[in-house]
């Protein structure tokens, strides 16, 4: 069966968070509205507005279905989305 | 194999992993816990990943570095709490010489750096607690893969 409208409107996409950023926005993910959230630049920009989201910037890392992902790739409520603080393995 | 590692990394595995009778070059890289950071002292470090994505860049790198030259690779990385001194990544590989073996290293230390999500926390001699990486707007250090 098709999800209603009043449904899909109350959509999430989740978004989970890494060490620093963690820490700035006080959770290890984020669930925001999927309406209007198109592609990851869109992902970023809602961040940048909640409290903790200073830090996320255009070039924020962000990994879709665990792989880097370019600020104009397409994305939606299945992908597993995250957004990685400046690496710092080895 | 798994590439993350709560455990002490042991490198005698490593190189059992990758050596055989043709195989007659052998390299290791082992990264350890130093004791400074830009002119601070250090005391312990924690590290974190996003393992999903890890364990998949990390067999990524091992397969590229495996058809851009003639070696076998194992790596493994450390996650936990480490003090100085421990091993925080370990690398082995192994050719039939040395010249591959060498180059097939070197790149699948700088890939794991590059591209592989770990984050470092560091506990400085002064007490407190510092993520490793500033934040540099406007840079990428790398977007591979799902370009629209």
């Amino acid at each position: 069966m098709a999800p209603t409208p009043a449904a899909s409107l109350t959509r999430t996409i989740r978004v989970q968070l890494f060490a620093r950023y963690a820490e700035l926005f006080g959770s290890e993910f984020v669930e925001l509205p999927s309406e209007g959230i198109h592609t990851v630049a869109d992902v970023l920009e809602r961040l940048r507005a909640l409290p903790g989201g200073e830090v996320i910037g255009t070039a924020t890392l962000v990994a879709v279905n665990l792989r880097q992902a370019k600020p104009a790739l397409p994305v939606n409520v299945t992908d597993e989305i995250a957004i990685l603080p400046p690496l710092a393995g080895g | 194999m798994a590439f993350l590692s709560q455990a002490a990394l042991e490198l005698d595995e490593l190189i059992a992993a990758v050596s055989g009778p043709g195989r007659g070059a052998v390299v290791t890289f082992l990264g350890t816990v130093r004791d400074h950071h830009e002119g601070r002292g250090v005391s312990a470090l924690g590290y974190s990943a996003y393992e999903p994505m890890a364990e998949s860049v990390c067999a990524e790198i091992v397969a590229e570095a495996e058809r851009k030259w003639p070696v076998k690779v194992a790596l493994k990385h450390r996650l936990g709490d480490l003090a100085i001194g421990d091993s925080a990544v370990a690398i082995a590989v192994a050719g039939d010489h040395r010249d591959e073996a060498f180059a097939a290293c070197r790149y699948a230390i700088e890939e794991l750096k590059r591209r592989v999500p770990i984050w470092k926390r560091e506990r400085l001699a002064d007490g407190s607690v510092e993520w490793v990486g500033a934040e540099a707007p406007g840079s990428r250090p790398q977007a591979a893969g799902n370009t629209p």
